[in-house]
C-alpha cells in the first residue's frame, strides 16, 4: 500500500494535474483552431459566386464546384432514401420485435462490427456488387443491359458501373451502421412504461410502436440520422474506390450518369502540385465546411426544440 | 375520448408522475378497429418485413467476406506470389521492376508507423481533455466545448489531408529543414491523430459521465482532491469504456484512407523514421484503384488482398473492444 502523504503534496498533484487539463484542452482546441484558420486563410479569397456555378476546368482560376455539388446531392439523396428507411426497421426490429435470442446477438454484434469496418472497404464491396455485379453481366461496357432511353430519368443499366446509383447504394451501406445504432438508441431511451400503458389499452406490439415509441423516438432519429448524412457528404474514399470519375464535364442527370462529389473534387485539387490549385481546393473545403456546420446546427436544433422531455 | 398524450388527473396517495408522450399519435384517427385475424395477419406481415430488414445486415458482412475472400484466393492463384511471400517477405513492388515481389510487411509497416504516430498524440491528449470535461470543467464550459468536438468529429477526413499537406508538412520542414520531405509518415500520423482526437475525447467523456455521483461523493467524503477523484476512482471504474473508444479510435486511424493518401507519399517500405515516405496499406489500394495498374493483372487483385488483411486487423479491434466493454464492464445500478 502506497504511503499516505501530506496534504500539502496531495492538494499540490491536484494543482499540477489541472495545469496539464487546462493544457492538454487548450492544446486541442488550438490545433482545431488553426485547421480552421489555416483553411479560410488559404481558401476566403477563391469562393465567389463563379466559383459556385462553374464547371471542371484545367485551369485553376476558371474551375468551379457546380459539377461536384450536384454530384454530391444526388449521391447523398439516395443514400439517405435508401439508408434511413432500412435502418430504421432494422433498429426497430431488434428493440421492439426481437426476443433476446442467439440470433440477435449476432445481429447486434454484427452491426457494431460493420460500423468499425474501414469505409475504403465498403468502396471494394460497391465496387465488385454494384458497379460490376460480380461480373454476372459480363466485363465490357457494351455488354450491359440497358432499360429505357438514355435521356430519360428512368434509364436503367446493369451493372450500374460507376453511376449515381451505385455510389449511393455504396456509402448507404457506409452509413446504415451508424443509422440504425443511433436509432437503437433513440428507441431505448422512450421509457418502458408507454409502451406497458399501450399493450394494457390492448394494442398490438405494431401499434405500439407506430402509435406510441416512434413518435416519441423521432427527434433522437433525426438527430441521428442528420449526423450520419453529414458523414455520407464527407466520405470520399469508397467512391474513389469506386471509380468516382475525377474528370466529369456536366451534372448528373439520371441514376447511371457518371459523378463527382465535393470531398473527391477536393482530393483531386489538393493532390495537384500548383499552389493555384491548393487555393481553390481551400475554398471547396469552405463550402463542405459550411455544408456540416448547417447539418449539425440542425440536429443541434432539433435536439434542443423538438425534444420535449418525457415527463 | 381522451388521447394517449393527455395526463390523467392527479389522485390522491397514487403515484402521479406516470410519463406522458407529447409525441403520440391520436389513436382515435388511425381508423375503425380491425378484426382481430386482420390486425394478427398485418402484424405477422410487418414482422417479418422487419426481419428481412435485421437480415440485411449480415448480408452485407456475408458479402464482404465472399466479395474479399473470392479475388483474394484468385490473386494467390498468380504464379507471381505465394502464401509464404505474401506473409513473410519484406518486400512490396507490385508496380516497378522486373521482378515483382508481394510481401505485406511494408504496408503493415507504413499503417502500423501512422497509427502509432496518431495514437501516441491523440490517446493521452483525448484522455486528458476528457477527464477535464467529465471532472472540472464548469457546466458551461462543457456545454460549449462538447458541440464542437461533436462537429469536429464529422469533419471529412480529405480537410484533415488537406491540412496535413499544406500546414503540417511546411511547419515540419521549417522546424527542421533537412529531415523532412513534402511527403513523410510523420506530417499523416499527427493529422490522423487531430482527426481522432475527438472521437477519444467525445467517448471517454462518456464513460466517465456513466460513472455514477455516488462514487465520487464516497472518495470526495475520504478526503480526497479532485484529481484523487478523478483518477484513482472515477478512470480506473470507467476503464473499459476508455479502453473502448482508444480501440475504436485505433481502428479508425488504421483505416484511413485521404489522410495517408495525400499526404504520407508512397514508398512501401519497412521503417521507424517518421521523417521517411510511406505507403499504408489504405494508400496502395488508392493507387491501384486510382488507374496504375490494369484492371484484373495480378496488382490489381493484390489490392484485395491488402484490403482483406485491412478487414482482418480491424475486426479483430472491434471484437477486443466490444469483448472488453461486455466483460469488464462497471455496472452500478
Amino acid at each position: 500500500m502506497a504511503a499516505v502523504r501530506s496534504a500539502s503534496t496531495r492538494l499540490l498533484a491536484n494543482r499540477a494535474f489541472l495545469t496539464l487539463c487546462l493544457a492538454a484542452t487548450s492544446i486541442a482546441m488550438l490545433v482545431l483552431a488553426i485547421l480552421l484558420l489555416a483553411i479560410f486563410v488559404q481558401g476566403w479569397s477563391g469562393l465567389s459566386w463563379d466559383f459556385l456555378t462553374g464547371l471542371p476546368s484545367r485551369k485553376a482560376d476558371k474551375a468551379g464546384v457546380f459539377v461536384a455539388l450536384m454530384g454530391s446531392l444526388w449521391v447523398c439523396a439516395i443514400c439517405g432514401l435508401l439508408a434511413l428507411p432500412l435502418g430504421v426497421a432494422t433498429a426497430v426490429f431488434l428493440e421492439e420485435f426481437a426476443q433476446k435470442t442467439r440470433f440477435t446477438r449476432i445481429v447486434q454484434t454484427n452491426i457494431m462490427n460493420l460500423a468499425g469496418v474501414p469505409s475504403i472497404v465498403y468502396g471494394i464491396l460497391g465496387l465488385t456488387a454494384f458497379a460490376r455485379m460480380f461480373g454476372a453481366f459480363g466485363t465490357n461496357v457494351e455488354d450491359a443491359i440497358t432499360l429505357g432511353s438514355e435521356e430519360s430519368l428512368f434509364f436503367l443499366r446493369i451493372p450500374f458501373g460507376s453511376s449515381v446509383l451505385a455510389g449511393g447504394l455504396t456509402l448507404m451501406l457506409v452509413i446504415l451502421p451508424v443509422v440504425i445504432i443511433a436509432t437503437q438508441e433513440a428507441l431505448r431511451a422512450v421509457p418502458g412504461s408507454l409502451r406497458a400503458g399501450a399493450f394494457a389499452l390492448g394494442a398490438t406490439r405494431w401499434q405500439t410502436v407506430w402509435g406510441i415509441t416512434l413518435p416519441a423516438a423521432v427527434p433522437g432519429i433525426m438527430t441521428g440520422a442528420i449526423l450520419a448524412m453529414s458523414r455520407a457528404i464527407g466520405e470520399s474514399a469508397p467512391l474513389l474506390v469506386l471509380g468516382g470519375a475525377l474528370f466529369v464535364s456536366g451534372a448528373p442527370e439520371n441514376l447511371m450518369s457518371d459523378f463527382a462529389v465535393l470531398p473527391l473534387q477536393i482530393y483531386n485539387w489538393a493532390s495537384r502540385p500548383q499552389e493555384s490549385f491548393h487555393a481553390i481546393a481551400a475554398s471547396a473545403i469552405i463550402l463542405q465546411l459550411v455544408v456540416l456546420f448547417l447539418f449539425n446546427g440542425i440536429a443541434v436544433f432539433i435536439r434542443q426544440k423538438l425534444q420535449k422531455p418525457l415527463q | 375520448m381522451a388521447s394517449i398524450g393527455e395526463r390523467p388527473p392527479p389522485l390522491d396517495g397514487f403515484v402521479t408522475s406516470l410519463p406522458t408522450n407529447p409525441h403520440a399519435r391520436d389513436l382515435s384517427k388511425l381508423g375503425r378497429p380491425k378484426s382481430v385475424a386482420a390486425r394478427v395477419l398485418r402484424e405477422r406481415i410487418i414482422v417479418g418485413a422487419l426481419a428481412t430488414a435485421a437480415c440485411f445486415s449480415i448480408l452485407v458482412t456475408a458479402a464482404i467476406i465472399v466479395v474479399l475472400a473470392k479475388e483474394t484466393i484468385g490473386f494467390f492463384q498468380f504464379d507471381e506470389v505465394s502464401l509464404g511471400e505474401f506473409f513473410g517477405g519484406t518486400e512490396w513492388n507490385p508496380l516497378l521492376g522486373a521482378e515483382k515481389h508481394f510481401g505485406i510487411w511494408p504496408l503493415v509497416a507504413g499503417t502500423l508507423l501512422v497509427t502509432v504516430i496518431a495514437a501516441s498524440f491523440a490517446l493521452p491528449l483525448g484522455l486528458i481533455a476528457a477527464i477535464y470535461l467529465s471532472e472540472y470543467a464548469s457546466p458551461r464550459v462543457r456545454a460549449t466545448l462538447k458541440p464542437a468536438l461533436e462537429i469536429l468529429a464529422g469533419v471529412p477526413t480529405v480537410v484533415y489531408g488537406f491540412f496535413a499537406l499544406t500546414a503540417i508538412t511546411p511547419l515540419l520542414q521549417r522546424l527542421s529543414p533537412d529531415t523532412f520531405g513534402s511527403y513523410n509518415a510523420m506530417s499523416a500520423g499527427l493529422a490522423t491523430g487531430i482527426m481522432i482526437l475527438p472521437i477519444v475525447c467525445s467517448l471517454s467523456e462518456d464513460a466517465l459521465r456513466a460513472v455514477p455521483r455516488s462514487l465520487r461523493d464516497g472518495a470526495f467524503a475520504l478526503g480526497g482532491t479532485r484529481f484523487d477523484v478523478s483518477v484513482k476512482v472515477v478512470v480506473p471504474a470507467a476503464l473499459s469504456g476508455i479502453v473502448a473508444a482508444f480501440l475504436l479510435a485505433i481502428s479508425r486511424a488504421v483505416g484511413e484512407t485521404m489522410i495517408v493518401a495525400l499526404a504520407a507519399g508512397g514508398v512501401a517500405q519497412i521503417t521507424a523514421n517518421p521523417a521517411a515516405e510511406v505507403q499504408t496499406m489504405t494508400a496502395y489500394m488508392v493507387q491501384i484503384f486510382l488507374g496504375d495498374a490494369p484492371a484484373f493483372g495480378v496488382e490489381y487483385k493484390s489490392s484485395y488482398a491488402v484490403a482483406a488483411t485491412l478487414f482482418v486487423m480491424t475486426f479483430v479491434l472491434t471484437m477486443i473492444g466490444q469483448y472488453i466493454l461486455r466483460r469488464f464492464r462497471e455496472e452500478y445500478d
